[in-house]
């Protein structure tokens, strides 16, 4: 009989990767797929869905954006400090040559391991400022856009990635981050005939198909998703439109963000 | 062969999605109808909106699932603007309620009614608000709530949910049967906790919660039969049931219908094709053309 319980792993090291995001790294082989994401429990805390942002042999770390009593709860935590993990759960991306990846903001860490495994691919790297940009280091060529134009071009991401739809012969663009982002490139996709995979975000309770708290039109995001195609989505009579509270009551996207 | 007939309810096959598994809208109801569903059960609603517990709220040990989800939901009146009703799917909807009193019953089950539910279920489990101890617990308050139910769900029958943590079931399934109820579901999950040693923590987030699943199934057949003996309503037999076999065992200890909720963890929503094609196996190999043939058969000398 399968199982679905946390396991305690314990942090090697904690990086600041940009203003109020970080990444906690846990002790222990991961075997998952780009895409997939992790349970994980703060004993006496909550527990919340965290996309896997880097797999080493015998580590992996996942970022995140300080925002809550969670993610204030993680800020706490030392080197040595305990995390239950389950999973990985979910589907992953496709993984096709002369890709263009855009990630928004914290989306880039679902992203991340993906960007790890494509042949050379075009990255597209939105954030609010220049202190809010996400693996620097790590992706050298990123093209990168700030809401202030403190770094690279000011304005969206849909900007930039117009220009390479354009310009280049693109397969397939792979999305995550703010779903009105999100939409904008499926439909900039749509336009321009260019297949595309999305990441989709839902408040989550089981991670494995079955409480129904992150169902989005007819899918189940924690186990159809998350990544969906830009085709499904268009279809999804929920997609860019609204999202259920943490109470399963469904409100605007607007209201789901708190803007 | 699998037709059912459940307080006038006409059901395609005795399978009914137990309540808090998937049953959060429209379309969500519709993907476990296409899977076979021969009912489906809403998530349970009261009054107001709720969060419920902090996570985690639910996890698989190797008997089965812990929750402890406490009850969260849109409420009564966000339902009725998002559903409009509930008549109109390609399957019977269950609409299930609780209050925190037993007034509250009354009010949410007339809303609720409202939707035009095939039938309303009716949690007891939860904890009355003054007496801290949940009204499933007392035959008095089961009596009182289904009377208020009864009176304000207009003509559509009523099942109350009854929880396995309590003395003596068939008493309060009578006290049920005798306020005016129409069936019984039985049984909610039973109250249970698991214990991390490395954090040396309860892992729910409430700390204690209760159990579903292949572990809950023969404490479940067991409440049905007791249940059985004592009343003459149809009950929803509702607790572990995984395959065909478990649905025809299920019916032998006396359920009219059949409730499926942590078997979707283990096979998806396809569950319910799976044991309805595994009952009507059973019952070629059998040569048992329906039902009403096994039905309660335990029960005989």
């Amino acid at each position: 009989m399968k199982t679905d319980l946390p396991v305690m792993h314990a942090i090697t090291r904690i990086k600041k990767e940009a203003q109020d995001m970080r990444t906690i790294y846990l002790k222990g082989k991961l075997s998952c797929k780009p895409g997939q994401f992790i349970m994980v429990w703060l004993p006496g805390v909550d527990e919340k869905p965290m996309a896997i942002s880097e797999l080493r042999s015998n580590e992996f770390g996942f970022t995140y954006h300080t925002i809550g009593t969670f993610t204030r709860g993680l800020d706490s935590l030392k080197v040595g400090s305990l995390l239950g993990i389950r999973g990985p759960y979910g589907n992953s991306f496709s993984q096709k040559k002369k890709a263009v990846v855009v990630g928004g903001g914290v989306g880039m860490a679902s992203v991340a391991t993906l960007i790890d495994v494509l042949d050379n691919p075009i990255v597209i790297h939105g954030a609010k400022t220049k202190f809010h940009i996400l693996y620097k280091d790590r992706f050298k060529d990123m093209i990168i856009t700030t809401d202030d134009g403190s770094e690279g071009e000011q304005g969206f991401v849909t900007v930039a990635l117009k220009r390479i739809l354009e310009t280049k012969k693109v397969n397939i663009v792979y999305t995550c981050g703010n779903e009105f982002m999100m939409k904008a490139v499926v439909e900039m996709c749509t336009q321009y005939k260019v297949p595309c995979e999305a990441s989709i975000e839902r408040y989550m309770k089981c991670g494995f198909g079955i409480c129904g708290a992150c169902v989005m039109g007819d899918k189940v995001v924690c186990t159809d998703g998350p990544i969906f195609t830009g085709k499904e989505l268009s279809a999804n009579l929920e997609f860019g439109k609204c999202a259920r509270l943490k109470t399963g009551k469904r409100v605007s996207l607007k209201e789901y963000y708190g803007v | 062969m699998l037709e059912t007939t459940l307080c006038g309810i006409r059901l395609k096959n005795p399978t009914v999605l137990a309540s808090g598994i998937l049953g959060i809208s429209k379309e969500s109801i519709e993907k476990v109808a296409k899977a076979g569903a021969g009912a489906v059960t809403l998530k349970s609603l009261c009054h107001e909106e709720r969060a419920g517990h902090p996570a985690p709220n639910m996890f698989t040990f190797e008997g089965g699932m812990l929750n402890a989800v406490g009850l969260p939901g849109q409420g009564i009146y966000n339902a009725i603007s998002e559903f409009r009703r509930l008549d109109d799917l390609s399957v019977p909807v269950f609409g299930s309620i609780f209050g925190y009193t037993e007034e509250q019953f009354g009010t949410v089950a007339e809303k609720m009614a409202r939707l035009k539910p095939a039938l309303i279920e009716v949690d007891v489990s939860c904890p009355h608000v003054k007496y801290d101890h949940p009204f499933g617990t007392d035959p008095e308050a089961v009596r009182l709530i289904t009377q208020k139910v009864k009176a304000n769900a207009r003509n559509i029958p009523v099942s109350i949910k009854l929880s396995p943590n309590l003395h003596n079931i068939a008493n309060i399934a009578l006290a049920a049967e005798e306020a005016g109820a129409d069936a019984i579901t039985a049984i909610n999950t039973v109250a249970a906790m698991k214990i991390d040693l490395e954090s040396r923590k309860p892992i729910l987030g409430n700390r204690t919660g209760g159990m579903s699943g292949p572990a809950l199934k023969p404490i479940a057949v067991k409440c049905v039969y007791d249940i059985y003996k004592a009343v003459k309503i149809p009950i929803i037999g509702t607790g572990g049931v995984t395959t065909g076999e478990d649905a025809i065992e299920m019916i032998m200890a006396g359920a009219t219908a059949v409730g499926i909720g942590t078997a979707c963890y283990y096979h998806g929503p396809q569950v319910f094709s799976r044991i309805t094609q595994e009952m009507e196996a059973w019952m070629k190999k059998h040569n048992i053309r329906s039902l009403d043939k096994i039905r309660g058969c335990s029960h005989e000398n």
